[in-house]
């Protein structure tokens, strides 16, 4: 119970924040969902960092290293360039948004475009892929909890306790609590992981070159990329398509809003990367597991970091551990639930009743997270997939929102709004499609080079969409359309 | 589009490209088999990079507020 105990007491340090931040301040909705755009370069950077280190990079990253080896290196690489886009990307969106004075994603996409319209389609396809990655947030937590509590909570329990938690939490502090515990949940991950991660190593092998040369020995070829399937092709195309949606993420780009002025995204870029190394340490700890806690199949990989915590530590160890995984879970968790909650009401609810005003869209939304957390909570009880490819399938839903984004930076407009609609249209569709019947590209076409065979689905999504999106964009363009000048004003 | 911006196409080539050539256990490097240390490398050298960019990104002079 001692695991427990500190486990729970994270959770209440996270809501006495979340509380403390929202004494004194107004909340309407844009101090609700972007703190009043009044965010520095270090609150940005936590917040966005928020993002990185969610229960995914925790038990996921360690569980693929665990399962599957060399693969899990891509999660390493997809956000460093990622940040090497946003260099140029965010400033940009930043600057407009501040301009209209934008709240949510879909609301550039309605004011880049003129089209409410097109904004409730981006809100739509925004939340269908934040499902599946809330989803691995509460698989995350139902699984701290259980494991932590030596299997006296069932996941079945931990999982609804997590959520209750969740919703309560973003329905009390909004963003501003993301914020602080954001600063709480880094301090404590960044001592646990690099502790688990130098020691574990140390402890078992003697070091982490003598740790690498036992797993090589006990599993040939698992520390380097196979020759089909998740191959080199597989893992340069998975990157890529992972650093070109990273920013598409609802809550990461209206998160981007939160900003004071457009040169932290620049210096961010610079220290964000480096960030990203301590994830190093997490595969340190998957792949000690390998050979100290074996036999963990399929989506089970996940429990690795867990499983190889409890054998090591005393209970109140496992506990600090706990409590870090269940921020790391918290923090995103509160920023996905209240991005769907803002969308749907401000994006598609008005929409459909445009005389609803600015307090109720507010009220509305905090009603709708505790329903959004509700559907949530039901497919993570009817799905067993692991937690990368819950977030793989995601990634391949956001990033094709990329091509209208690009296309309205532009200089001229490209891009139209009936191309951009069916340009996303395709590519959501094309994915569906590809996760519902399981077909890869080698399946497609089983007589290409394995190197083609392996690429990424999402490349096909991501090509059919540009191609659409450049072509009914061509046939519906008007001679004389001007830069998005008209309704532009707050939409 | 200023030249120096044209340094941020490179680590893209590193990780993207490189791949296809570091995929092999060794030599290890730092304890680390050769794929996992040259994608190590590279996130470091990321960081360089946007600094070099960041330094001499003109953009970045002439706002004086931070």
């Amino acid at each position: 119970m001692t695991a427990l105990a500190v486990i729970f007491a994270f959770l209440a340090a996270a809501i006495a924040l979340g509380l403390r931040a929202r004494r004194g301040k107004d909340m309407d909705l844009e101090q609700w969902s972007v703190g009043g755009r009044g965010f520095g370069t270090t609150f940005v950077f936590l917040l966005l960092a928020g993002e990185i280190y969610t229960t995914f990079t925790f038990l996921g990253a360690s569980g693929w290293a665990y399962g599957k080896g060399a693969p899990a290196y891509y999660i390493l690489c997809y956000a460093s360039l990622a940040y090497v886009l946003s260099y140029w990307l965010l400033p940009p969106i930043w600057r407009y948004a501040k301009e209209h004075r934008l709240i949510s994603q879909s609301d550039f996409f309605v004011a880049k475009f003129s089209s409410p319209l097109l904004g409730s389609l981006v809100a739509l396809v925004g939340v269908i892929a934040m499902i599946p990655y809330l989803v691995l947030q509460l698989k995350g937590l139902g699984i701290i909890v259980s494991v932590a509590s030596y299997g006296h909570i069932s996941a079945h329990w931990a999982i609804v306790i997590g959520t209750v938690a969740l919703t309560a939490y973003v329905t009390i502090s909004g963003i501003h609590g993301s914020a602080w515990t954001a600063l709480l949940k880094d301090v404590t991950i960044l001592a646990v992981v690099l502790f688990l991660g130098l020691y574990l190593p140390l402890h078992y092998f003697g070091g982490i070159g003598h740790m690498f040369h036992a797993v090589d020995q006990a599993k040939p070829h698992f520390l380097t990329l196979p020759s089909s399937g998740m191959s080199t092709s597989w893992f340069a195309s998975t990157v890529l398509l992972s650093a070109i949606g990273f920013y598409m993420w609802p809550h990461t780009f209206s998160a981007s809003y939160t900003a004071q002025s457009e040169k932290v995204f620049r210096r961010n870029a610079i220290f964000m990367p480096l960030y990203q190394l301590v994830l190093l340490f997490v595969f340190f700890v998957g792949f000690a597991a390998i050979l100290v806690v074996p036999g963990l199949k399929g989506a089970d990989a996940d429990l690795s970091l867990l499983r190889i915590t409890t054998a090591s530590f005393p209970p109140w160890v496992v506990g600090i551990v706990g409590g870090a995984g269940l921020l790391t879970a918290l923090v995103p968790g509160s920023l996905l639930l209240m991005t769907s909650a803002t969308c749907l009401a401000k994006n598609v609810y008005r929409v459909a009743r445009p005389t609803t005003s600015d307090a109720q869209v507010g009220q509305l939304a905090k009603l709708l997270v505790p329903v959004i957390a509700l559907v949530s909570l039901y497919f993570t009880f009817n799905g067993g997939s692991s937690l990368v490819s819950l977030l793989l399938m995601g990634y391949s839903l956001v990033t094709q929102l990329f091509p209208a984004v690009l296309g309205s930076l532009l200089a001229r407009p490209v891009v139209t709004k009936q191309g951009a609609a069916t340009g996303i249209i395709v590519g959501v569709a094309t994915v569906a499609a590809v996760t519902v019947t399981g077909v890869t590209v080698g399946s497609l076409f089983p007589s290409l080079p394995e190197s083609v065979k392996d690429l990424n689905v999402g490349i096909i999504a991501l090509a059919l969409n540009v191609v659409v999106t450049l072509a009914v964009s061509a046939a519906t363009r008007e001679p004389a359309l001007q830069e998005s000048s008209l309704a532009t004003e707050n939409a | 589009m200023k030249p120096v911006y044209l340094l941020g196409a490179v680590p893209f080539i590193g990780i993207l490209g490189g791949i296809f050539f570091a995929n092999r256990v060794t030599p290890y490097v730092l304890g680390m088999p050769f794929i996992l240390f040259w994608l190590v490398m590279w996130v470091v050298l990321i960081a360089a990079t946007m600094t070099v960019i960041y330094r001499l990104d003109p953009a970045n002079r002439e706002e004086s507020s931070s």
